[in-house]
């Protein structure tokens, strides 16, 4: 006979399935259908039109690309700071451990105030900038920097256990194998970072999709440009005009659970071909 | 290709790991290190490989200088205690990794590696895990595939860390009269380190005793087990019986028992301590039936005599050496004896190594 319940020395299996189930119900799956139950106010053509007008793609473009390309960036100086914290021993090692976590704990808008006030033309970073002819606040690069800034412990708090794991040992038999460094970075150190960098990267993306209050202080919102979807969503509700919010809404869920599961799965894949013995 | 190691001497921080020491490995042959932990033996074999780098001294490979050069250059193949096999790697592609990794003027082409690689897993006998990952297999499969991996790069020298060390008894005992059977037919030269005397007997060529750094002891598996340089040496390999006496121009006596000690006819009223091995012992009922001078009467307080050879256990009647005697007789001899528990026995040492008990 077929049965879900494995035999377990731990009690409680299904207590516990059943508290889990519930919880994520009330506080996941209740709001998120919500939202769906909500966009049936609108007919489909309604809601083709209002989650396809030129300004919401636009911001749709702008909301995944930026957030893709801080994902990315992330992904790799979080994997560098990473390695940097587990592999070298310097003074002030434990305050800048501590500084990569800040972006977590600080207020988004802080964040965003604070990035503002440093790119924008006249700022300290923005004014090198300016001569150049790049403007980074109050346009899509500043967006991207925000998510970058908020993005980052994700990417780095994966990695650092897993990076901490790996025998200086399965290093050692490369060399004697006749690996060099970047061989033996790529073919080895590599493969077995790559879930936990992935599982870094689904975080940090998924987190910059949501974010807000940092971008909406150096994104200068104009439509077309420098909208995110987010802010639509937001100036749809001042509008009271809820459904057409919550259309916006269930097109960002439906993106963004998509995208999350193609990571998954991708992650699931790579983490099949390098189990932990 | 030999292995000569001169002066070596590695410190780290106030522990000094290798003192000063010289070894040859001579070309085809299985050398041990052997020694307690923290006796330096590692350190050595990692200095050997340019894994590690010494203060003082030279590692030369075949009488030249290999020093300086890094562990990629040397051409060794080192077999790790916990395998080191690559997890994200199928067996087949962890044995062909060295080969993969080669420049490319020197990579061997893919079919070529193929084979190669088959052959060697043929020859651990695991062909039929190359599709594997390493966690689907067993700790001895694994160590059999960290062997085939090393051997890929057809090594000149190849070193093993303690490499049956995190396997259970069974498994360690098949895996090293392989080990041995492997390199009687490869004849590549091996050195390996392992802290288990047992396995440094049966396997090598000749063992390196070493402690605290230093080398106590170099020699074939029979001359360091029966003709032990140092009291280190005697109590490290083997079992062995404590007998306090002294010595005095050229004579000894242990406990009632006179005896000959030609090399310590300069010690004058030295307190020593004579080495004497379970087995080379005598035991008799009566005490005139030990010919020579004088024996020591003790008690029976145990006896093990499972197998085909018994081991009694001793205590002295004369209240001198409180630890037990622990004495080792056929069964044959058991028999003829028949000996209970709190039997009154004579026992004599047939022969006995005596050191000065200073150095001790």
């Amino acid at each position: 006979m077929y049965t879900f319940k494995q035999h377990s020395v731990l009690p409680g299996f299904n207590l516990a399935l059943g508290f889990t189930l519930l919880y994520l119900s009330l506080i996941v799956l209740i709001p998120l259908s919500a939202a769906f139950v909500r966009t049936t106010a609108l007919t489909w053509p309604e809601f083709w039109n209002a989650v396809t007008t030129p300004r919401v793609v636009a911001s749709y473009r702008l909301t995944f690309g930026a957030s893709f390309a801080a994902a990315l960036v992330n992904a790799v100086f979080g994997l560098l700071v990473a390695w940097v914290l587990v592999r070298y021993r310097f003074p002030g090692k434990k305050m800048v451990d501590a500084l990569v976590d800040l972006p977590f704990a600080l207020p988004t808008a802080v964040a965003g105030i604070a990035l503002t006030a440093l790119y924008a033309g006249n700022g300290w970073i923005g004014q090198y900038f300016e001569p150049l002819g790049i403007k980074i606040a109050f346009t899509p690069i500043g967006v991207f920097v925000a998510l970058t800034f908020i993005g980052l412990p994700f990417v780095v708090r994966t990695v650092q256990p897993v990076l901490e794991d790996i025998e200086s040992e399965l290093e050692e038999a490369a060399a004697t194998l006749g690996a060099n460094r970047l061989q033996t970075f790529l073919r080895v150190i590599f493969p077995t970072l790559l879930p936990a960098l992935m599982t870094g990267f689904a975080l940090a993306f998924a987190r910059a999709i949501g974010e807000y209050g940092s971008v909406i202080f150096i994104a200068g919102n104009m439509p077309m440009v420098s909208e995110i979807t987010p802010l639509l969503i937001i100036t749809k509700l001042e509008q009271y005009d809820y459904a057409g919010a919550t259309a916006l809404a269930v097109v960002m869920l439906v993106i963004s659970f998509v995208m999350l599961l193609i990571i998954n799965l991708l992650q699931w894949w790579s983490r099949r071909r390098s189990v932990l013995a | 290709m030999s292995i000569e190691v001169r002066n070596l001497s590695k410190q780290f921080g106030d522990f000094a790991a290798l003192r000063d020491i010289t070894l040859e490995v001579k070309s085809g042959e299985l050398l041990a290190l052997l020694g307690p932990s923290g006796s330096g033996k590692t350190t050595l074999l990692r200095v050997i490989a340019g894994l590690e780098a010494a203060d003082a001294g030279q590692v030369l490979f075949q009488g030249e200088d290999a020093t300086g050069q890094h562990v990629r250059d040397r051409h060794v193949g080192f077999v790790f205690q916990h395998y080191a096999l690559f997890r994200n790697m199928t067996i087949f592609e962890n044995v062909a990794f060295g080969l993969r990794v080669r420049p490319r003027n020197f990579r061997p082409a893919g079919a070529e590696i193929s084979r190669r690689v088959n052959e060697l897993l043929k020859l651990v006998q695991l062909d039929w895990l190359a599709d594997r990952y390493p966690h689907q297999l067993s700790g001895g499969q694994r160590q059999r595939i960290a062997l085939a991996r090393a051997l890929a790069v057809e090594p000149q020298v190849l070193l093993l860390d303690e490499p049956f060390g995190a396997l259970d008894a069974r498994v360690r005992k098949e895996l090293r009269s392989w080990l041995r059977r492997l390199h009687d037919d490869m004849h590549i030269t091996s050195v390996f380190v392992t802290h288990d005397q047992e396995e440094a007997l049966e396997v090598a060529d000749r063992i390196v005793v070493m402690n605290e750094g230093r080398i106590e002891q170099i020699g074939t598996p029979d001359e360091v087990y029966e003709r032990p340089a140092s009291p280190f040496v005697y109590e490290f390999l083997g079992k062995v019986n404590l007998f306090h006496g002294r010595l005095h121009r050229g004579r000894a006596w242990i406990g009632g028992i006179e005896v000959d000690a030609p090399e310590h006819t300069e010690a004058e009223e030295l307190a020593a301590v004579a080495y004497v091995r379970p087995h080379d012992i005598h035991v008799d009922k009566v005490a005139n039936a030990l010919n020579g001078k004088g024996a020591i009467a003790a008690h029976v307080s145990h006896i093990l005599s499972v197998g085909p050879v018994v081991r009694l256990g001793l205590t002295r009647d004369d209240g001198e050496d409180k630890e037990l005697i622990e004495v080792e007789i056929s069964k044959e001899r058991f028999r003829e004896l028949q000996l209970t528990r709190g039997n009154q026995v004579f026992i004599k040492p047939s022969r006995l190594d005596l050191f000065p008990a200073q150095i001790h």
